[in-house]
């Protein structure tokens, strides 16, 4: 080897090595970086309250939309049902619904809803005041409780829908997590 | 390839060396390590290979006979991953090691020990990967691509296969440094970087890209790894993760990994087609700034794999044109490599078919990638056996074919002995007709829709189906002949002239005797 492990090769070597370093790190970063990308683009934003215009409350009273609540829980033992099935409204007319959740162990648990809706657009419609999914919720063994989620269903709304679902499910966050907002 | 051992150039260092296995386990020699790479790609192949035979088997006929819906979706997962991972990548590393010290004038790799960790560390990854079979529940079974929230459910298979790409990953990793600190400090006296061979430009090119996403993806198996066992939500939707963001991760890694495995092969056929064609590359570079646009061209398309997973239409329509914009460079090297053969004095042994075969068929496969690349088509083909047939376009007849002709091409060099050149040339043709014969009818079944990674389908596919599988057993057949091409040539082929390819102008075939002593180059030559 004339000039194996000289210097020069050893100094590539690091240089090298140091790239590599950052681009592990890079990767990581993506992460953050995709987050913050779709809080300010508003691609993915689900768990965030919208804010009500308030010059802009046009109802639109020639059509009805009709809207199905559904619940569900992902591995945890809690009950979790909507109130009423589904409501009939008019876009731009604001309604608040009511759910309920009962922890149906025997221990303190915590658990936060994450949204998903049919058609896939209509978050774009979709503006939620307040929601219970905006928090996470901890509920002592046997507790019930009733929580509201309040919006309105922009006038914007494709004419050619008239029935849209909204799905909550509830997972389980470990002791001490903090809310999940997005 | 033990001929290349023995050389009487070689006999003074070789008295050093332990001899039998422990010569193979303990080498740092540039030749052995290539030879090692090669003949574990190979056998990669085979295995791969086999895995293909079974999903062709089960997709004969209609309806569920040979592979239960499971094992066949662990059997296109792992063809996937040990194809691209255990074949390709290693085979052109294999090609590096041989010839990157060889056409440059380098004594060896730069670093000598770290390139055999590189090599020795391919082979627990294997050993892992094929091994999931058989643990419960299988190997990894959500496709090579391992989106979650499959690959976050997956069972003990798909922890072994995060650590099989971990493993790979870091041999990969250090085979780049090895080859960029050997191109860039080792050239001979008078190699000057615009001086350099193509095949040498590729690898640079190649080997920086590697060390830019390869840690990506590490990075990337590392949070699937820890969403799965401890208790993080990069990609868990349930702890706030976005199975989105996976993807988005995975294909910044993924779509430089295509052309990681493209290009070197690009440099391959750029250094057989002029020998053929006994003219100098036309627009040398140019080929150059066309390699370079391409690689980095390649990190800003990722997304285009996504488009139906949800987008807003600019960022469609950013992917969409940044995507069609590759054909351009790679346009220039195909117009390049035409106008190189244009009034040359051609002759077409085997290493010039595969080349000119490459060429005729890797421009089929990019054609079908412009139509996949549109918006609007590339949702009705998502995930349809038409991506099939286009990445088997470029995969095989672009990657396979251009390390057939670079074997057949250096072979002399590398045994002092020539293949035989009529089995070569079947090889070839019996390649290149089952090869169309597979994948050609599988652009009309993506197009009548039949979606891939199923193992059964409607009957209107029936009969595209059993051409295509009758072809693949056909094209996997074809590669035993190969294997014994290259054997009968290693072991009883005739004895290779000089120079047995008068068109061959780099330093390997200018500078070195046939078959290249075990140490070359100690003094460096002096190119003029």
């Amino acid at each position: 080897m004339v000039n194996g492990n000289s210097k020069a090769n050893v100094l590539m070597m690091k240089k090298l090595l140091v790239f590599t370093l950052i681009m592990f790190v890079f990767g990581y970063a993506l992460v953050p970086f995709y987050e913050k990308f779709c809080e300010v683009t508003g691609i993915n934003n689900l768990l965030k309250p919208d804010v009500l215009v308030k010059d802009n409350n046009w109802v639109d009273e020639e059509r009805f939309v009709t809207v199905e609540f559904d619940a569900n829980t992902r591995g945890l033992p809690w009950q979790f049902k909507p109130l009423q099935r589904s409501a009939r409204i008019h876009p731009g007319e604001p309604i608040t619904v009511m759910y309920e959740i009962a922890n149906n162990s025997e221990r303190e648990m915590i658990g936060q809803a994450i949204p998903s809706y049919s058609p896939r657009f209509l978050d774009k419609h979709l503006k939620k005041f307040e929601c219970f999914c905006f928090t996470k919720q901890v509920l002592k063994p046997n507790e019930v409780r009733q929580m509201p989620v309040q919006f309105v269903i922009e006038p914007g709304l494709p004419t050619d829908i008239h029935t849209v679902t909204i799905s909550y499910t509830f997972f389980e966050l470990p002791d001490g997590a903090s809310t999940i907002k997005k | 390839m033990a001929a290349v051992h023995g050389d009487a150039h070689g006999h003074e260092h070789d008295d050093h060396h332990p001899s039998g296995i422990m010569r193979w386990i303990t080498t740092t020699n540039h030749k052995d390590i290539g030879t090692m790479y090669l003949w574990f790609s190979f056998a990669m192949f085979l295995t791969g290979g086999t895995l293909a035979l079974g999903i062709r088997a089960e997709l004969f006929q209609p309806g569920i006979q040979i592979l239960q819906p499971e094992l066949f979706n662990q059997f296109t997962t792992l063809h996937g991953l040990i194809m691209v991972f255990g074949a390709i990548m290693p085979a052109f590393v294999g090609f590096a090691n041989w010839q990157v010290p060889l056409m440059i004038g380098a004594p060896d790799m730069a670093f000598a020990r770290m390139n055999n960790w590189s090599f020795w560390l391919l082979i627990p990854a294997a050993t892992l990967l094929v091994s999931s079979f058989f643990v419960p529940g299988g190997a990894a079974a959500g496709g090579w691509t391992f989106y979650p929230p499959l690959s976050t459910q997956g069972g003990l298979g798909v922890d072994l296969m995060i650590f099989a790409v971990h493993i790979l990953g870091a041999s990969s990793i250090m085979g780049s440094i090895n080859i960029i600190t050997t191109i860039l400090n080792m050239r001979a006296p008078g190699m000057t970087l615009m001086k350099m061979p193509m095949f040498v430009w590729t690898w640079l090119i190649t080997a920086y890209l590697l060390v830019l996403v390869m840690p990506v993806l590490a990075g990337t198996v590392t949070m699937l790894l820890t969403d799965r066992h401890f208790g993080t939500s990069f990609f868990n939707a349930a702890g706030g993760g976005d199975p989105v963001m996976f993807q988005h991760i995975f294909w910044f890694f993924g779509h430089p990994e295509v052309y990681i495995m493209i290009l070197p092969s690009f440099g391959i056929v750029s250094e057989v087609i002029p020998t053929f064609s006994r003219k100098p590359l036309f627009g040398y570079s140019s080929m150059v700034y066309a390699t370079a646009s391409i690689a980095i061209l390649s990190c800003v398309v990722w997304a285009h794999h996504m488009f139906t997973a949800g987008m807003p239409t600019v960022g469609q329509l950013f992917f969409m044109y940044a995507t069609m914009l590759i054909a351009v460079p790679t346009g220039v090297k195909v117009f390049n490599w035409t106008a190189t053969m244009w009034r040359g004095s051609m002759t077409f042994e085997t290493p010039m078919l595969f080349a000119i075969g490459f060429i005729f068929l890797f421009v089929i496969g990019g054609f079908s990638g412009v139509i996949c690349a549109i918006v609007p088509i590339d949702i009705q083909v998502q995930d349809t056996y038409y991506v099939i047939a286009h990445f088997h376009y470029v995969l095989v007849s672009g990657s396979l074919f251009a390390l057939f002709a670079g074997a057949y091409y250096w072979i002399p060099k590398w045994t002092g002995r020539m293949y035989n050149e009529t089995l070569g040339k079947t090889h070839f043709w019996l390649s290149m007709f089952f090869f169309n014969l597979t994948f050609f009818v599988q652009h009309f079944l993506g197009l009548a829709g039949m979606p891939r990674r199923i193992p059964d389908y409607n009957l209107q596919f029936a009969d595209f189906n059993m051409i295509s599988s009758i072809g693949a057993f056909g094209f996997g057949l074809t590669q035993l002949l190969f294997l014994y091409v290259m054997i009968n040539c290693i072991r009883s082929g005739e004895k290779a002239p000089q120079k047995p390819w008068d068109g061959a102008t780099t330093l390997e075939w200018t500078h070195l005797p046939t078959p290249a002593p075990y140490h070359s180059f100690e003094k460096p030559p002096v190119v003029q």
